[in-house]
């Protein structure tokens, strides 16, 4: 690996950013409008409620660990469109830089791009809502690290798919978090699923997380093998999603398909 | 004998039915520029994205300064570099932005310098901080040829690289990429389907036909042995008549 092509990769994105304000407050608007919608339903819930259970933690908790695993994805994403809106494969491609260091470009931006979103989210939940992430103690490490590692599995699927079917599959990539969000329990425990929600729910990382979540604010004890179990699996997605990129970055080198790779390209 | 910059040996690529180049070996040695030439879809794009890396031949070598392209790629693509009329640089950075990364990925020693002088050489002071996107295609290409050169590369492959540029502009390139080759003992692949340019800067041309060396030659030489006034003639006579190859 050579770590001046990985921060090529990074740097890019930083001219981007630096070009384009629309890049840059992309990166916020989704975050602050979940924060401020979500944080104002808990604060409704709470008053309507009246018996004093704060759902700020269930809710604003559970938004921000959600929406900083979709920024991770975005991150990696967002930087592989950029190479095919500017129609750049070939430029990247035909060059010495490995996939392993272009992956890894991807995903450092990706960890800037979440950092920074995590700390606007904090923000704003605290000075808003008066909500402190402390409330999961030192378990808010691990959740962050299960959900930043699906998070990257997930990006890695994303562009995938869209190499292997050409960009106009890009509008299939977008919904992905929202369509998983019904099965990992993001709102509400998983046991109020259908068995077989249930079943594709424990199959996915980030029901771990808040199931985890939801324990520690209703003062329960947080399984740690459970929570290891989630990591364990996080791990498993990241090294099938590379292994699936790989597949058919091969495959596409195979067909042709980097060199030929434009608007409508579909093998 | 100094080895080659470029080896090819029996490179195939087969798409299902098709034969889009059949066992085509050919070398380009160290000072030396060689035309890759024929009608379109001959294989000419087809045989330099093998060499680049970026299509898998279905059989057959490729081996730029002693490396193996199939087993070290990322080494024998570091000795490597192109312009294309159809790979321009991103459109959304600048002719800097776009040199300091792609000067990073080639791994450029002393690359504000280099970045500085590749500026200069090509003429593009005043677009250095302007969006490669809001530029002519003439100076697009001059920043894909600045890239291109950016890493003095051993082996510079070029598809037809001055085919948006004024003729004085083209001159101008042309002496550059020749005494880049002097300069360097480095070797240059250049598809173009101007005969005059390619009389002009190559030593050697291919004449590729259906996937297929059908004739080699110096372009200056190859014309009057097929009883032709010039490269254009003869190329028009191959590629309508391929049989002529064949009967002289």
């Amino acid at each position: 690996m050579d770590f001046k092509r990985i921060y090529a990769i990074f740097l890019r994105q930083i001219y981007l950013i630096r070009g384009t304000g629309t890049r840059f407050i992309q990166i916020f608007i989704w975050i602050v409008v979940d924060i401020t919608l979500w944080g104002f339903i808990s604060k409704y819930l709470t008053d309507l409620t009246g018996s004093g259970f704060s759902f700020m933690a269930i809710f604003i908790g559970a938004v921000l660990l959600w929406d900083f695993s979709t920024q991770v994805m975005q991150g990696v994403t967002m930087l592989f469109f950029e190479d095919v809106w500017s129609r750049n494969f070939l430029n990247m491609f035909a060059s010495p830089l490995r996939i392993s260091e272009y992956v890894s470009g991807l995903v450092l931006v990706s960890v800037g791009r979440s950092i920074l979103a995590l700390i606007v989210m904090l923000l704003l939940a605290s000075f808003a809502f008066g909500f402190s992430m402390i409330v999961y103690g030192a378990f808010l490490a691990l959740f962050v690290f299960i959900l930043f590692l699906f998070g990257i599995a997930l990006g890695l699927v994303g562009i995938s798919i869209v190499l292997r079917w050409g960009p106009s599959a890009e509008w299939f990539i977008w919904p992905i978090p929202a369509l998983l969000s019904p099965f990992v329990g993001v709102f509400y425990p998983l046991t109020i699923l259908p068995s077989w929600m249930q079943a594709v729910g424990w199959l996915l990382p980030p029901s771990y997380v808040f199931t985890g979540v939801r324990t520690l604010i209703e003062g329960g004890t947080l399984s740690v093998p459970a929570l290891l179990g989630g990591l364990a699996l996080a791990a498993v997605y990241i090294i099938a999603a590379y292994a699936l990129f790989l597949m058919v970055y091969r495959k596409a080198i195979k067909t042709g398909l980097i060199a030929r790779y434009s608007a409508e390209t579909v093998v | 004998m100094e080895s080659p910059v470029l080896e090819v040996k029996a490179l195939t690529k087969r798409y299902r039915e098709t034969e889009a180049v059949k066992d085509l070996s050919f070398t380009v040695r160290p000072g030396e520029i060689v035309g890759l030439l024929g009608p379109n879809g001959a294989g000419k794009t087809t045989t330099i994205d093998m060499i680049l890396g970026v299509l898998k031949p279905t059989k057959g070598s490729i081996v730029i300064g002693g490396r193996d392209v199939a087993s070290d790629r990322s080494e024998a693509l570091f000795l490597t570099n192109f312009a294309a009329v159809y790979a321009q640089l991103p459109g959304n950075l600048t002719v800097y932005q776009n040199l300091k990364i792609f000067g990073l990925i080639y791994g450029v020693k002393e690359l504000e310098k280099k970045i500085r002088k590749t500026i200069a050489d090509f003429d593009l002071e005043k677009f250095k901080n302007v969006k490669c996107g809001i530029l002519s295609s003439g100076e697009q290409t001059r920043v894909s040829l600045a890239k291109a050169m950016l890493n003095d590369p051993r082996l510079l492959l070029l598809d037809e690289p001055t085919a948006s540029l004024d003729p004085s502009t083209a001159e101008i390139i042309r002496r550059k990429i020749q005494d880049h080759v002097s300069g360097n003992r480095a070797g240059v692949l250049w598809t173009s389907h101007n005969m005059y340019e390619v009389t002009d800067v190559c030593d050697r041309v291919l004449f590729l036909s259906h996937g297929e060396i059908l004739l080699e030659g110096d372009p200056k030489i190859l014309p009057r042995e097929y009883g032709k006034k010039n490269l254009e003639e003869l190329f028009i006579a191959i590629t309508r008549e391929p049989l002529i190859v064949e009967s002289i």
